[in-house]
């Protein structure tokens, strides 16, 4: 195995370079459903990072007496009570968002990406960098929700953050919302222009293609 | 002779092989009790902090509602001008001997609920309240001047509770206010903006006859009877008219509304 890559690395390279959205298409499902606004993309942003961080560690905690058989098991179970915790908590304290969350909070069980880490990372990784790694990820699906949830409120409801910044026809103004951008499809496209784009800066993240074209006499060569 | 002590054993415990079916069994069970503590700790701590929220919440969409009413915010403010919270028997149409306070305990008695058959069901809700908590804004001089009936009933993803306003004639719609819904965001979820419910005052629930006509229409408004449907949210613009339709009508509150023109109240 080569060197262990330092915590600075964990930390920033699920940013952009290994982004678990637009790399490993991970944590789609939400990604679609929440990015309607940037509010509630920010806040879902926000409760999976802490469910990831705090998954992370305690399962990295627990690493070594996991036993093999039941570990998926074990792993939802405790992902699955930080979720209701943090749902509680957003509930109590940041009411108004969690009503418009709805379910999505508690889906955070299923999502890929907080399985995927603790799966793939923190069971084999002590408890610090776990949890850097699950913090990185979670900028990296921030980051994703982000933009994909800003495109989404600017075009398709003319607003940022709730601030009006394009004034709508409905508001008096010239700006006539694009319905389609609240739609879940609007999502799908705004995803692969992001995984284009991405793949465009950092051609090494494209995938191989998995046939050859008979009429491209380049690739069958 | 058995080592009792709780420190070897738990040490014993860890030294155990991972495949071992007791350290098996005790992982999933440890992990499961700090779980389940961790779970009812949050619920049991937050639970009053939510209660007040959907309380505070309900309270400020009533006075929201109020207040959208034109003339009613200053009704308030006159003397005499009060919001009194009545208890009615939906099946007779009068106050019910239930008060507030206990009108939950009463609802935990299935005797109090009557089953809808499919065809009084507009709403879809399987089962109605015999009981149900409305509110009266009086004058100056004690009459009647806004209604405020809770309805609710299914929507598209999950029920839709709201408020509707009528005015004293119990025909005029002065205002609806959702208190609750989990419809689509951005279609079925616009009927919590203010342009859409801005439509309601000044509606006719009925027409001469007395058949509730009230509709979301599909497309623009046609009618005194109707609000325009919001473009790509066909279920939800037919639930809130199916629940309007059900609780105005003579399975809802339609004896309610019979006595309050009869000036019962």
């Amino acid at each position: 195995m080569s060197a262990p890559a330092s915590l600075r690395s964990i930390l920033f390279s699920p940013l952009l370079r290994q982004n678990p959205v637009t790399l490993q298409i991970l944590g789609i499902c939400s990604a679609l459903a929440v990015t309607t606004s940037m509010e509630t993309a920010l806040t879902m942003s926000g409760a999976l990072t802490v469910v990831l961080v705090m998954s992370a560690g305690l399962i990295s905690v627990i690493r070594r007496h996991i036993p093999d058989s039941i570990r998926l098991i074990v792993q939802i179970v405790i992902v699955a009570s930080l979720v209701i915790v943090i749902d509680q908590i957003l509930q109590a304290y940041l009411f108004e968002i969690s009503q418009r969350l709805s379910v999505f909070v508690s889906l955070i069980t299923t999502n890929c990406l907080v399985l995927g880490r603790t799966e793939s990372f923190s069971r084999h990784n002590p408890p610090l960098r776990s949890m850097v790694d699950a913090l990185g990820n979670g900028l990296g699906y921030s980051l994703a929700l982000t933009v994909i949830g800003s495109i989404r409120e600017l075009f398709g409801a003319g607003s940022l953050l709730g601030w009006q910044v394009l004034p709508t026809v409905d508001q008096g103004g010239w700006f006539t919302p694009l319905n389609l951008m609240l739609l879940a499809p609007s999502a799908f496209f705004l995803l692969g222009g992001l995984v284009w784009a991405i793949r465009s800066v950092f051609p090494d993240q494209a995938e191989a293609l998995e046939y050859l074209s008979p009429d491209d006499p380049e690739a069958s060569q | 002779m058995v080592d009792l002590n709780p420190i070897t054993a738990w040490r014993r415990l860890l030294a155990l092989p991972n495949e071992s079916r007791a350290k098996t069994l005790a992982m999933a069970f440890l992990v499961a009790l700090v779980c389940t503590l961790m779970v009812t700790g949050a619920t049991v701590i937050l639970r009053p902090i939510q209660a007040a929220n959907r309380a505070a919440e309900q309270a400020a969409r009533l006075e929201a509602l109020i207040s959208g009413v034109p003339g009613m915010s200053d009704l308030l403010l006159q003397d005499g001008g009060a919001l009194s919270t009545v208890v009615v028997d939906l099946n007779r149409g009068a106050a019910a001997d239930v008060t507030p306070a206990t009108l939950a305990a009463a609802l935990e008695d299935p005797a109090h609920w009557t089953e809808l058959s499919a065809a009084q069901d507009l709403a879809g809700l399987g089962r109605r309240p015999n009981y149900a908590q409305v509110y009266f804004l009086r004058d100056a001089s004690g009459d009647l001047s806004l209604v405020l009936l809770p309805v609710s009933g299914a929507g598209y993803n999950a029920p839709i509770n709201a408020i509707v306003a009528l005015r004293a004639d119990m025909n005029t719609i002065a205002g609806l206010a959702i208190t609750g819904q989990s419809e689509t965001p951005g279609l079925g979820g616009r009927i919590e903006e203010p342009a859409w419910l801005g439509q309601f005052p000044g509606k006719q629930v009925s027409d001469a006859s007395g058949v509730v006509r009230f509709a979301v229409a599909k497309g623009s408004a046609g009618s005194a009877h109707e609000v325009d449907g919001i473009t790509g949210a066909t279920r939800t613009s037919n639930a809130i008219t199916h629940i309007m339709r059900f609780w105005l009508g003579p399975d809802g509150y339609g004896r309610l509304i019979d006595a309050i023109q009869r000036g019962e109240f």
